[in-house]
């Protein structure tokens, strides 16, 4: 077991390589010269265009660049905002928590819709829920996130007037920061009402960012599950006389449950891709809106340093999970 | 304990809240983050909305909804005969804002106001780098370091600026919020402190609001500055929603989550006018689209050349089409809420068959063009590859042919300088001060050849009127000066002048008193709600 999570790491460290020489080639391989796009119609005179170039760096060869840029990535360097000039790393801490609840909130919608859903699909395979929910899952995969979420924000805020826009709290409530978590903060503050505020604003992202992947669980749970249906010692079970909520629900669920867990695990990639659209259009303050506002300003130090943590977190919860999937499989537990 | 602390913040906040149950609250949907609330180091519209134009104040400030200037935190000044002393007289009794971060001991004064331009342009100020990256983009951009010869604290409430050469403009850039006043005991505080960088996050000034949060990407609050002196805001509490998608925007105003917002989806504007519950505000913005020839390359070095292709060019199908709506047809270098602005200037005519007869009288036969497409859309050009195409099909009629090109942005800007640029080519400014001055001597003036001068024109008789208003400071002679000029460059044509955009604000029917700004900013003093 130790040897397989020491594998794991190891795998990490040419992966992240990889991710900084991306992120590093990324931005110099961009058309046109940062300097001029930064200045625009307006220009910049010949002393300030290498003024400038001389505080970006951007004067000195190209591998020494990237040497500098590695070496402050290991001291926890990761650069300078150009549009805020405050540090990438506390402006990524300062929404990395928004980004967080939002994901959490959207995997427990995804998860707590999408197994029953792969359940009921599976034990009435063939029939008309079992068609109903597959053919939602795939729309639900296949659908546009922006359209997605706008047309939910039309119906349900705009017409019904269900749930609020935008945002992650009315903005009646007030409160200082103390975990970054709206819900809890929420709590903490003890104000009546806030708690329910910061939740009808959390319903309709986490929707949104939740149907991908909640797509992807049902599908998973119910071929899972049809394939342990078919085993001798579900046979077994049902041979005995248990009956077919015990068959299902704990012979069979808790095997199938194995393949499901590792897909839940691999969805956080798919989150924070979703987050980035997701918490455009509802103005939700999190790190992909963050890294979207900096493309659009073009802060290549954000866009850069984003990349590589939102890199990092990734990579670190397919560790978590890999190391769980052993943990709960006993045929790699007991290797 | 921490915690402990943190709740009992909460708590009496909410009682503070409470208390202030029935406050008069302004939300406004704003596009944007800050990028800090120190204007001077940036250059966004979204920045100065939140801190230039709500926090502070300056010596001069530009009249709401125009682009004139009028006394801020100088009650008046006088100009030397040779132009080269300003010297401004400073509103006495002017009150910093007073936060729970900063209480304001003394009255603000010329050492605030020295204090406020030393830090940009002495490069041995602690203040000078007072974050890691930072530089003074617009006090450089208006040429300040070369403008400003030294400032002198004549006494608590008098301060001299004097120059190297007159410049009337000075007036205008005194009123940009890089000359914002900041406040030196509190930059002395924070120094003290360590805590220089708080300068850019927890800011106080002498404006219409007080900084109270602001919730990273998410929501800044302001309250009514008690000590204003120009009196006591009539809301209580702004709040900027921060929401950046436009079509987001416009379901938070329709379901009353805000009560004003700017930019709005150009598609949206018509259905946003029919909501009984909004009006939607409507101005041109401070900019211009044009094509610029290159003036010293045959046969385009000829005016009537220049002119013939101009009135072979239908601007109104470029407008409906490109625009949308959104735009409006440009007939001088300088948009019509611009002071000076010319009007009895006459376009040309779209008249394809006179400017056939035209190049012919000019000796131009199979003429062939490149005309250059922007790669990026800009407010003044929403789509320059289509706006080329539509340029080319015309010309097409009068037996010109054209070729469109296109390059990468920052290679375009480049290139595009060049005085052997082979085309005419497709670009637009967005105007800084209100003055004409960034306009028609940016744009036009024999200095920006080979750079900001597209068209690298230079005509003696429009280079010696520019280069006067330059100088004379009466407005009533720059706006003849100025006006004189658009008729010269109305007659030269080195430029098709095409269009201005135009910038709508939809807003709560309660909301009152919002004037549109010719300058783009989005001001909320003297701005009221209905209950």
């Amino acid at each position: 077991m130790l040897r397989f999570f020491l594998n794991k790491l190891l795998l990490i460290v040419p992966t992240l390589i990889g991710i900084t020489i991306v992120a590093f080639a990324f931005v110099r391989l961009l058309p046109g010269d940062p300097i001029l796009l930064l200045a625009g119609e307006r220009g910049v005179t010949p002393e300030r265009y290498q003024k400038l170039l001389m505080q970006f760096g951007f004067d000195r060869p190209i591998w020494e660049q990237y040497f500098q840029y590695v070496l402050g990535l290991l001291q926890g360097d990761f650069g300078i905002s150009i549009s805020t000039k405050r540090e990438v790393i506390s402006e990524f801490l300062a929404r990395f928590p928004a980004t967080v609840e939002l994901s959490f909130f959207a995997i427990i919608f995804a998860t707590v819709v999408g197994i029953p859903a792969g359940i009921i699909s599976a034990v009435k395979r063939g029939s008309t829920v079992d068609q109903t929910v597959m053919g939602l899952a795939l729309t639900g995969y296949s659908m546009p996130i922006f359209w997605w979420g706008l047309l939910l924000i039309i119906f349900f805020s705009g017409m019904l007037h269900w749930t609020p826009v935008s945002g992650r709290i009315d903005l009646l409530y007030f409160f200082p920061s103390v975990t970054g978590f709206m819900t809890v903060d929420a709590l903490l503050s003890g104000q009546k009402g806030a708690f329910g505020s910061a939740m009808s604003h959390l319903t309709l992202p986490a929707i949104v960012l939740g149907t991908i992947p909640l797509a992807v669980i049902a599908r998973q749970t119910r071929s899972a599950m049809l394939e342990v249906l078919g085993e001798d010692y579900v046979r077994t079970a049902r041979a005995k006389g248990l009956s077919s909520l015990r068959v299902v629900g704990l012979h069979a669920l808790r095997n199938a449950l194995i393949p499901v867990i590792t897909t839940i695990g691999l969805q956080v990639g798919v989150l924070m891709a979703g987050a980035i659209l997701t918490e455009t259009i509802f103005s939700w303050p999190g790190i992909g809106k963050w890294m979207i506002d900096s493309i659009s300003r073009r802060d290549y130090p954000v866009v850069q340093g984003g990349l590589v943590l939102v890199s990092i977190i990734v990579m670190m919860v397919n560790l978590f999970v890999d190391v769980l999937y052993g943990l709960i499989n006993p045929r790699i537990r007991h290797q | 304990m921490r915690l402990m602390t943190s709740l009992l913040a909460a708590t009496a906040l909410v009682s503070a809240l409470s208390g202030a149950a029935y406050a008069k609250t302004l939300v406004y949907c704003s596009e944007g983050s800050p990028e800090g609330f120190d204007p001077a180091p940036y250059t966004a519209g979204t920045t100065f909305d939140a801190s230039g134009r709500t926090i502070y104040n300056r010596l001069t400030e530009f009249e709401h909804g125009k682009t004139s200037v009028v006394p801020g935190l100088a009650e008046s000044w006088d100009i030397s005969e040779d132009g080269l002393e300003y010297t401004f007289h400073l509103r006495p009794g002017v009150k910093f804002q007073t936060t729970d971060f900063f209480t304001p001991t003394r009255d603000m004064n010329a050492d605030d106001v020295i204090f406020s331009f030393t830090r940009q342009g002495d490069e041995t100020s602690p203040w000078y780098q007072y974050t890691p990256g930072i530089s003074w983009e617009y006090y450089n951009g208006m040429s300040m370091p070369d403008l400003i010869k030294e400032m002198v604290k004549v006494d608590d409430l008098t301060v001299k600026f004097v120059l190297n050469r007159p410049e009337a403009p000075m007036i205008a850039n005194l009123a940009m919020d890089f000359a914002s006043i900041m406040s030196k005991e509190y930059a002395d505080k924070l120094e003290a402190e360590g805590k220089m960088e708080l300068l850019n996050q927890q800011p106080v000034g002498t404006g219409p609001y007080t900084f109270v949060a602001y919730q990273q990407d998410a929501v800044i609050r302001y309250k009514a500055n008690p000590d204003y002196w120009a009196g006591k805001q009539a809301i209580d509490d702004l709040v900027f929603a921060i929401t950046t998608d436009a079509a987001v925007r416009r379901q938070k105003l329709e379901a009353g989550e805000c009560h004003i917002m700017p930019y709005p989806a150009p598609a949206d504007v018509e259905a946003l006018k029919g909501n009984s519950n909004l009006v939607v505000g409507e101005k041109e913005g401070l900019n211009v689209g044009y094509l610029a020839y290159n003036t010293q390359q045959a046969p385009f070095d000829k005016a009537e050349v220049r002119t013939a292709l101009n009135m072979a060019i239908d601007k109104q199908a470029i407008i409906d089409a490109v625009f949308q709506g959104s735009g409006q047809i440009a007939k001088n270098p300088i948009p019509p809420t611009m002071w000076s602005y010319n009007d009895a200037v006459e376009d040309d005519a779209y008249d394809p068959e006179a400017a056939k007869a035209m190049l012919a009288e000019a000796g131009v036969a199979d003429l062939s063009m490149k005309i250059w497409a922007m790669p990026v859309q800009r407010p003044y050009n929403p789509n320059a590859r289509r706006m080329a195409e539509l340029m080319q099909a015309d010309l097409a009629k009068i037996g010109v042919t054209v070729e469109i090109v296109s390059y990468e942005w920052g290679e375009y800007l480049d290139r595009s300088k060049a005085s052997d640029r082979d085309g005419a080519v497709l670009l637009g400014w967005t105007g800084d001060n209100g003055d004409p001055d960034n306009f028609l001597a940016v744009l036009l003036g024999c200095d920006g050849i080979g750079g900001s001068n597209r068209a690298q024109w230079c005509d003696p008789e429009f280079e010696d009127l520019i280069q006067k208003a330059k100088v004379v400071s009466d407005p009533a002679e720059r706006t003849a000066l100025y006006e004189a000029a658009q008729v010269e460059f109305k007659k030269e044509a080195p430029w098709l002048t095409i269009a201005h955009s135009k910038v709508f604000m939809p807003m709560s029917t309660k909301v009152k008193g919002f004037v549109m700004d010719p300058l783009g900013y989005h001001r909320f003093d003297d701005v009221d709600i209905e209950e």
